[in-house]
């Protein structure tokens, strides 16, 4: 992972020529915005502490008065998605922040029946490390296994993870993630734009200008994450703003003002990765294996996001791209391959001029 | 299936993955191996929910058409996803408007050059069917690129903004002079016809005036097309390569040429069945060299990808790529051994084009099938990050060894 921060000046001289893809150090510049405009927001959703609320949900919908649809996006429809508490079901013109639900279990294959007892490995830190006389290796096992909720701060309140039952302990974990628009350093949908339509805003946001837009759909293909959609009565293409509205008046975005845990974070993106780089730290030492940030990484397919996640399991689970690249980093690529056909047809056609009359 | 318990491929498929993860206690089947990776941790209520359902070919490839064996050979790999959903969004684009108007384009292209050439190589019936093929099918493309938006009378907002970055701007910019200067030839070679001449006059009283300068324009315009000819037909590849699609991107460097050799095998075989044979030699020329390059290019998209080729043999898209392989070669069959005779222009011409608005068609369905399985993202994805990992580890080793 790299440590560079989206203002960083360490980047300028040849990288800062990244107009594709890769690292950029400052969007809104390389945007065409004067040397004083603010500096990069974004969001850092640290699902660890989310509780599946879904105030963000609603405080959006609210805030941006988006009309209702079901977990596939047909409008005015309500309906159950078969997906835990998940509803909502995905991202799209009508649901700018979307809560997903994983309800998860492990078997916890506990060697003593004492040890198995509910919650006992809550208040139990594992303090006696291989002091299991019986079987050393049993223990290391389990030591491995309990190392996730010995983590000092979830073990107080961990609304994650509970262990169910004394009959071969099944413990239970909820994941649950805010899921939002990236707000991309090198975002598809506004390369792809053709109305120009999609901008990027002085906080380094991207954003559609609903006046400008004339539905094209290219957008909807373009975004790796599946983000932005068409809504279908109004045939327009929609996407979380960042509450560019609120922005502009000094105010955070509904979600983060709404969120009650601190899970969605609003700030300088600079500060918000200084702070993610923390929490991962803590959560790593305090055993959390599987922790991990996503979009963090500067030197990722879209050159880093403007809303990043701490995730505690792969990408894909929470239904994000494990790798996404911006679709235009090889557009040069393709506009050569597209130049050579094109000469390839007037040199086809004008050689079968030649020759023969017949 | 041998175990009498398996009563459907589902079951089959459940129990094979319990041998899997059997090592590893009372863990629910179907669990995935990467899942261990990842603290022990699987999705609660079993290995339905987790994986996305599809059913299992048992056939082992006997139900398959020629030369697939490369795409029964992927494995069904593991993967995670949520609740089976698609990552991607599958394009809004209507569909038959959107291939249609790619395989327009295309024809459109390939007869503007056919037309101009011809202008100057004495074929005048050649070059007057070639500019109404080339007229016609532009103004239907921008019929049809205007009826796909969500906001049609806002149409004229593509040419507010010129991008590079965006195919459709750029295609913008291409198919608008096209389009102009391919009705104009087209409108000139209509103005030249007396009765037509009589109609317009009673509009405009001063066009009989004007009538000497029309051939000069015409020709003139049927130049100017036909430089915006090669890449009307080719642009629209990029269109498609420049999304998130996965087996369009990936595809990006051959969809170019695969379109290009369909738009010369459908305006080299329209014009071919519209003109005279006397006249048509460089249309079949035209035609038979795209068919070969169609074929070529369509063979490596298909079987050069691994799993994201696959979308190209399955479902819809399989059946319109098989069928439009077959139109194409016996079209190219018929230009070839009868082009010469008027009826064996007419059938060969009109294969070549039902083959070229199939591949069109084919390509468009394979690319909106791989955004609805997750597994087309979340596969080649995690390939290609262990690829780049095992490099990081090769180069890490190599300037260990350097420094030793």
């Amino acid at each position: 992972m790299t440590t560079v921060s989206s203002a960083s000046p360490s980047l300028e001289g040849a990288d800062s020529r990244n107009r594709l893809f890769g690292p950029l150090p400052d969007v809104s510049a390389d945007a065409g915005y004067e040397e004083d405009h603010p500096s990069r927001v974004g969001f850092f959703t640290d699902t660890s502490v989310c509780i599946g609320c879904k105030a963000c949900e609603v405080a959006c919908k609210e805030w941006n008065t988006l009309p209702m649809d079901d977990s596939n996006g047909v409008l005015g429809q309500m309906g159950m998605s078969g997906m835990s508490y998940d509803n909502t079901g995905q991202l799209g013109a009508n649901s700018w922040r979307h809560v997903s639900f994983i309800e998860q279990s492990r078997s916890v294959d506990l060697p003593m029946p004492t040890i198995g007892m509910p919650g006992a490995d809550r208040h139990d830190h594992g303090h006696d490390h291989g002091a299991n006389a019986i079987s050393p290796q049993a223990d290391s096992v389990l030591s491995a296994q309990t190392s996730v909720l010995n983590a000092e701060a979830l073990s107080e309140f961990d609304p994650q993870t509970s262990v169910t039952g004394g009959d071969g302990g099944t413990q239970i974990r909820w994941l649950m993630s805010s899921d939002v628009c990236k707000h991309c350093t090198h975002a598809g949908c506004l390369d792809v734009c053709p109305t120009g339509a999609l901008f990027r805003t002085e906080f380094g946001t991207v954003v559609v200008q609903g006046d400008i837009c004339n539905g094209c759909g290219y957008c909807v293909s373009a975004c790796p994450y599946g983000v932005i959609d068409v809504r279908k009565d109004d045939g327009r293409a929609f996407k979380c703003t960042m509450c560019y509205d609120r922005l502009t008046d000094g105010l955070q975005p509904a979600c983060a003002t709404a969120c009650p845990t601190q899970s969605i974070q609003f700030g300088d993106l600079d500060e918000l990765q200084a702070r993610a780089d923390a929490r991962l730290a803590t959560l790593k030492s305090q055993g959390v294996e599987t922790a991990r940030l996503y979009g963090r990484d500067e030197s990722d397919g879209v050159g880093g996001v403007g809303a990043f996640f701490l995730l505690l399991d792969e990408p894909e689970v929470y239904g994000l791209p494990p790798d996404p690249i911006v679709t235009t980093r090889d557009l040069p690529a393709m506009w050569k391959a597209a130049a050579t056909g094109a000469a390839m047809i007037v040199g086809v056609v004008a050689s079968s001029f030649l020759g023969r009359r017949r | 299936m041998t175990t009498p318990s398996s009563t459907s491929p589902d079951d089959a498929h459940l129990n094979g993955r319990s041998v899997d993860a059997g090592s590893t206690g009372n863990e629910p089947a179907g669990e995935a191996p990467l899942a261990a990776a990842a603290g022990g941790w699987h999705r609660a209520g079993g290995a339905d929910l987790t994986q996305p359902k599809r059913r299992k070919r048992r056939k082992g490839g006997g139900g398959w058409g020629s030369g697939n064996r490369e795409a029964a050979m992927v494995p069904d790999a593991e993967f995670s996803s949520y609740y089976g959903r698609q990552i991607v969004k599958t394009p809004t684009w209507k569909n038959p408007e959107v291939p249609l108007y790619l395989f327009l384009g295309g024809a459109a292209g390939t007869s503007s050059v056919l037309g101009a050439l011809a202008e100057f190589t004495d074929r005048p019936t050649l070059a007057r069917n070639a500019e109404y093929v080339a007229g016609a099918a532009a103004l239907g493309s921008v019929v049809l690129l205007i009826d796909d938006l969500g906001r049609p009378e806002r149409f004229l907002h593509m040419l507010r903004v010129f991008k590079p970055t965006s195919p459709l701007s750029v295609g913008s910019y291409i198919l608008s002079p096209f389009s102009a200067f391919t009705s104009a030839a087209a409108g000139f070679r209509l103005l030249e016809l007396a009765p037509l001449l009589k109609l317009g006059t009673k509009v405009l009283p001063f066009l009989p005036a004007l009538a000497r300068f029309f051939p000069g324009a015409r020709k003139a315009s049927a130049i100017a097309a036909a430089a915006f000819g090669g890449p009307m037909a080719t642009y629209t590849a990029v269109l498609l390569s420049n999304t998130a699609a996965p087996s369009w991107h990936e595809v990006h460097t051959e969809l170019p040429f695969v379109f290009a050799g369909s738009a010369m095998a459908a305006g080299g075989g329209i014009t071919m069945a519209l003109t005279p044979v006397a006249e048509a030699g460089p249309s079949r020329k035209t035609a038979l060299t795209g068919v070969a390059l169609e074929l070529f290019m369509v063979n490596k998209v298909e079987h050069g990808h691994g799993l994201l080729s696959e979308p190209y043999h399955e479902g819809k898209a399989g059946t319109l790529m098989r069928a439009a392989k077959k139109a194409t070669i016996t079209g190219a069959a018929f230009t070839a051994l009868l082009g010469r005779t008027r009826v064996g222009a007419v059938i060969g011409g009109t294969l070549l084009a039902a083959g070229s608005v199939m591949t069109r068609m084919g390509v468009f369905e394979a690319g909106i099938a791989s955004t609805k399985d997750p597994k087309y993202i979340v596969i080649p994805q995690k390939e290609r990050m262990a690829a780049r990992k095992a490099g990081e580890a090769v180069a890490e080793d190599e300037a260990r060894s350097v420094v030793r």
